[in-house]
């Protein structure tokens, strides 16, 4: 669809193919030449995209000037493998797509790492200025569009600035808070001939970014404050987010508690931020969190949040949130602060900045140890739960085998549901960017691709995508892509026949009337698998499914492994949405 | 509570854009707002009033605005000691026989007649908002014809009275 061209396309240079490639690199360079040798330049090693009629240029200055590309199937598919790649590397992922149905494909994605701070950097095609405006063939306003999802956007207007925009564009992307930035680049300006000469003179010129100067560094008096918090604490709290992977801070948190004392929880983001078999651990809170943490919530009276955004499926109620403690926010974007929970001691920075200022003071410790053995014994009384079931799979069960075939070592992606939430509970990390899942946004379709950018990024590394029957067929055409790049992916589909989580809650909460949340006829996914040259499994007992999943994920081929799950399983504990931690159900097997 | 909001940013295009898709996303409800070229090249100059609900929502705003890339600089003036005003043009009927007595009356607000025909007059007044209400107020009876306003530009004083505490995050 994207990749029509338009009719009025002048083939002028039928005579190229007829020229050696030096030839060809010889003629001066136009904006599209510039723009790949701008993203060599800040070493980008691979793009996803998809071509289509208003990034031609772009994509003959590519084979020019080769950079790694890889052909997605869907342009979603490409800016989730990007977000992949960007969350398990922490540097930004570049996508490329054409204009108009092109550049709306990447709108999910775009909104979803604009969410969760994934850094990107998006180029769309654009039809030529002359015409913008006109509702042209393929056009779309996709600067109007992603505005309020993207960290900024540019459409660029003279083939000269371009060095500067994408340098700015990388700039933005991965420095403060992260996020993606679009630019947009309509197909004359690509085919317009660069000013060398007014290059060169240029050259020295910095970014220019006079409203963008993200503090990274802690104020000194806000430090001392904190530690004043802490050393007066009787029940201290650390709860960590996505801002501690982003900003590479996991050996700085981990030093810290250590020296403390102080026990830590996690977002769902913020996996990985600690070793998830630390004994200072307790846990991802939030709506599907392990009792203790939500808990030590209700019950601290100092929580120190460092990189997390106090989103409402963690809090629940806000106004019934830690109702005894004392709250120290620790984030490098200062609207986050204050904006959901109130905060007595704020402290904007760079979490890495933060703990490295709160190390280099020796200051008391909190007495804490009462506190430490209140949790230590809450955690033994309420550890995740499910009950063994003769006949069939638990879904569960499943994410145990995984984690201890693969030792906790592996790169796990997922898309969203309830397959996600018992990823998060019982897939325990052992390192930081090793875990990929789409937080704020929850999207579909999310995680296939997603392992995909993740496989690209770390060649070397197990990826275990965690899919459900339906997210899966979201983007399932990315498949052709394991055979085409032989990527050793593996996708484990917990196949319970339903949207989980949307029969859960009509389950719960609209007396199970499963409205349009069942799924009772799917595809054979392992000869949908061979379809795609990819090796298919298919785990109908438990008696064999250690077996079988220990076989697919210690090959080294891509495979899929269908798991046959128990339908009705539920995913617990569980906070219902807008209400109080406190009113946490499923704490105890029923 | 209603707020002068001053935005400064650079001249780019789609500024403008950014800073109202904002106030829409964040459900934030602009009564007036007028941009316009500041004494610097590139630079613009926003005044927005804006309905906020609270001094959390207030702080929100500020902080949703400073993060804009192209966004300089936001102050909440609405504390300060400042000069407020806003122009309107209001065509009001004046047949002869009253026209004498209407400019008697509106003298007072110092309204300039800015274009009259044979039953028309039109008036052009500047001042602060509440002014400008009173005046159309005035004026309504005679029956207005069309009324147009600009909106409030703002600036702060040289002189301030006292020191007025800034929005911040270390109060």
């Amino acid at each position: 669809m994207a990749a029509n061209v338009s009719t009025s396309e002048k083939t002028t240079d039928a005579n190229a193919t007829a020229q050696t490639l030096a030839e060809v690199n010889n003629k001066p360079r136009n904006g599209a030449d510039v723009l790949i040798q701008a993203l060599h330049d800040q070493d980008v090693d691979i793009v996803f995209g998809y071509p289509g009629g208003a990034v031609l240029h772009l994509y003959d200055a590519m084979y020019k000037n080769p950079i790694r590309h890889i052909l997605t199937r869907h342009e979603q598919g490409a800016i989730h493998a990007a977000e992949g790649y960007a969350r398990v590397l922490n540097k930004p992922g570049v996508v490329i797509a054409t204009s108009g149905p092109g550049a709306t494909n990447l709108v999910t994605g775009i909104a979803d790492a604009m969410i969760d701070s994934i850094p990107l950097v998006i180029f769309t095609g654009q039809v030529a200025t002359d015409v913008i405006g006109s509702d042209a063939f393929q056009e779309a306003d996709i600067m109007g569009i992603t505005t309020p999802i993207t960290k900024h956007n540019y459409q660029v207007q003279d083939v000269n600035d371009i060095p500067r925009i994408v340098k700015e564009a990388f700039h933005i992307a991965n420095s403060g808070r992260k996020g993606p930035v679009l630019i947009d680049f309509p197909k004359n300006i690509s085919a317009t001939i660069f000013e060398e000469a007014l290059a060169e003179a240029k050259k020295e010129e910095e970014i220019y970014l006079p409203g963008y100067q993200p503090n990274t560094k802690p104020n000194y008096l806000q430090i001392q404050k904190a530690i004043q918090a802490i050393t007066e604490a009787k029940k201290p709290l650390v709860l960590a987010g996505a801002g501690v992977l982003f900003a590479d801070a996991r050996q700085e948190l981990t030093e810290f508690v250590e020296k403390y004392k102080l026990p830590v929880i996690n977002t769902l983001l913020g996996l990985g931020s600690i070793h998830g078999q630390h004994e200072l651990f307790f846990g991802m809170a939030g709506m599907h969190g392990a009792a203790v943490a939500n808990d030590a919530i209700q019950k601290s009276d100092l929580i120190i949040n460092i990189g997390a955004r106090f989103d409402d499926r963690l809090t629940g109620d806000t106004k019934l949130f830690a109702p005894n403690a004392k709250i120290v926010h620790i984030d490098i974007d200062p609207a986050e602060i204050g904006k959901n929970i109130p905060t007595d001691i704020p402290i904007v920075a760079d979490a890495k900045e933060a703990l490295k200022a709160l190390l280099k003071k020796d200051f008391q410790g909190p007495d804490a140890a009462e506190w430490l053995d209140y949790l230590y014994a809450k955690q033994t009384d309420c550890p995740y739960w499910y009950n063994e079931d003769q006949n069939e799979i638990l879904p569960q069960q499943i994410i145990e085998m995984v984690h201890s075939i693969t030792s906790g070592d592996a790169v796990v992606t997922t898309d969203v549901g309830q397959h996600q939430m018992w990823a998060a509970q019982y897939y325990k990390l052992n390192h930081d960017h090793q875990w990929v899942t789409s937080g704020g946004l929850g999207t579909m379709g999310f995680g296939f691709p997603a392992a995909i950018g993740a496989q690209f990024a770390k060649p070397d590394k197990k990826v275990i995508s965690f899919v459900g029957d339906a997210g899966f067929q979201m983007t399932l055409q990315e498949l052709a892509l394991l055979n085409e790049f032989k990527l050793p992916v593996k996708i484990v589909i917990i196949n319970n026949g339903a949207l989980g989580m949307v029969r859960q809650w009509q389950e719960l909460f609209y007396d199970c009337r499963y409205s349009q949340s069942l799924m009772p006829i799917q595809p054979d996914f392992v000869k949908l698998a061979e379809a795609y040259g990819v090796k298919g499994y298919r785990i109908n007992t438990l008696d064999e499914a250690q077996g079988i999943l220990e076989e697919a994920i210690n090959s080294d081929e891509p495979v899929v492994i269908d798991a046959r799950v128990k339908q009705l399983e539920n995913v617990y504990p569980m906070v219902p949405a807008g209400k109080s931690l406190d009113d946490i159900v499923g704490v105890k097997k029923f | 509570m209603k707020r002068v909001i001053t935005v400064t940013v650079l001249n780019q295009s789609g500024v403008l854009n950014r800073v109202t898709g904002l106030l829409m996303k964040r459900q934030f409800n602009i009564e007036s707002i007028t941009v316009g070229h500041t004494e610097q090249p590139n630079i613009s100059k926003m005044t927005f009033v804006v309905q906020v609900a609270d001094e959390v929502k207030l702080e929100q705003l500020v902080k949703q605005l400073s993060k804009q890339i192209d966004v300089l600089k936001v102050n909440d003036i609405s504390e300060k000691s400042i000069v407020l005003r806003e122009l309107a043009l209001i065509k009001v009927v004046s047949p002869a026989n009253l026209r004498n007595e209407m400019n008697a009356i509106v003298e007072p607000f110092r309204p300039q007649i800015i274009d009259t025909s044979k039953n028309v007059v039109t008036y052009q007044v500047v001042g602060h908002p509440d002014k400008i209400d009173a005046f159309i107020e005035l004026i309504r009876p005679y029956g207005i014809k069309e009324l147009t306003r600009t909106g409030v530009t703002a600036s702060v004083r040289e002189t301030q009275p006292i020191e007025t505490p800034q929005l911040s995050i270390l109060k």
